[in-house]
């Protein structure tokens, strides 16, 4: 499904630029970084509660369709600055992991059939 | 060709930069994506790692015909037994480091999983030197 398509059905907040065309393929729930690192795949999401400048690092390095940060956790400057540089998309959700997740899981599997 | 970084130890805003440097330079050059981010991933931990634990350290990268080996060396406490750092889930990171969701005690075990072939030499008190070889 098109990241501007569950951008726009999830509300999700983009707090910076991102490829609106870019397919995604799935997500990854987590808050260990080298768990993403091990065993998230390229173009899925990251759902996650951190929002410091390392998450970035991380989903550049695994080309990850984006970050999205859950719950009442907020993305820091410098995590921004750093997503700015790097061309990473970061976007924010009011709901928690498990939430996001459910409805990310629905809408990517219904999108399927 | 040859690229070095020199890494700081608890500079968690410059981590990461030794590691997306390589992959952009990797990819400039040709290598396959897949190898490229298993590189950038082993080189990601190695760099944190330092930044987590060491004092300082180096990162230097050499791309040969076949391969592309990588040595990472530091100054810092050293590991007092390797083999058991290589167990996934054991980890010595700071509470500093675990809230920004390093600490897992995945990192060794992840360099061991994406390189083709993986030494770890440490002294404890004096540092730890890693290499790593990729088969291009």
């Amino acid at each position: 499904m098109k990241l501007e398509k569950i951008v726009d059905l999830l509300n999700l907040k983009p707090l910076s630029d991102y490829n609106k065309d870019l397919n995604v393929l799935g997500a990854y729930t987590s808050d260990l970084l080298s768990d993403v690192i091990a065993n998230a795949k390229e173009d899925r999401l990251w759902i996650t509660l951190h929002g410091h400048q390392n998450v970035v690092a991380v989903a550049l390095l695994k080309d990850l369709a984006g970050v999205i940060i859950t719950g009442e956790h907020y993305a820091t400057n410098d995590m921004l600055k750093k997503a700015k540089e790097m061309e990473v998309a970061v976007f924010k959700t009011e709901l928690d992991s498990f939430d996001i997740s459910g409805k990310l899981y629905q809408l990517l599997n219904n999108d399927e059939e | 060709m040859r690229l070095d970084f020199t890494i700081i130890s608890d500079d968690f805003f410059a981590a990461g930069a030794a590691s997306a440097r390589i992959k952009k330079s990797l990819q400039q050059v040709g290598i396959p994506t897949s190898l490229v981010r298993r590189i950038s991933v082993a080189v990601y931990e190695a760099e944190m790692n330092i930044v987590i634990h060491a004092y300082s350290g180096k990162i230097s990268l050499e791309l040969a015909r076949e391969k592309v080996r990588i040595v990472v060396e530091d100054e810092g406490p050293g590991i007092e037994d390797i083999q058991l750092a290589m167990q996934e889930g054991y980890s010595t990171a700071s509470e500093e480091a675990r809230r920004q969701g390093f600490g897992a005690g995945m990192g060794l075990p992840n360099i061991n999983r994406a390189a083709d072939k993986f030494e770890i030499e440490s002294t404890v008190d004096v540092g730890t030197k890693l290499v790593m070889e990729f088969n291009l």
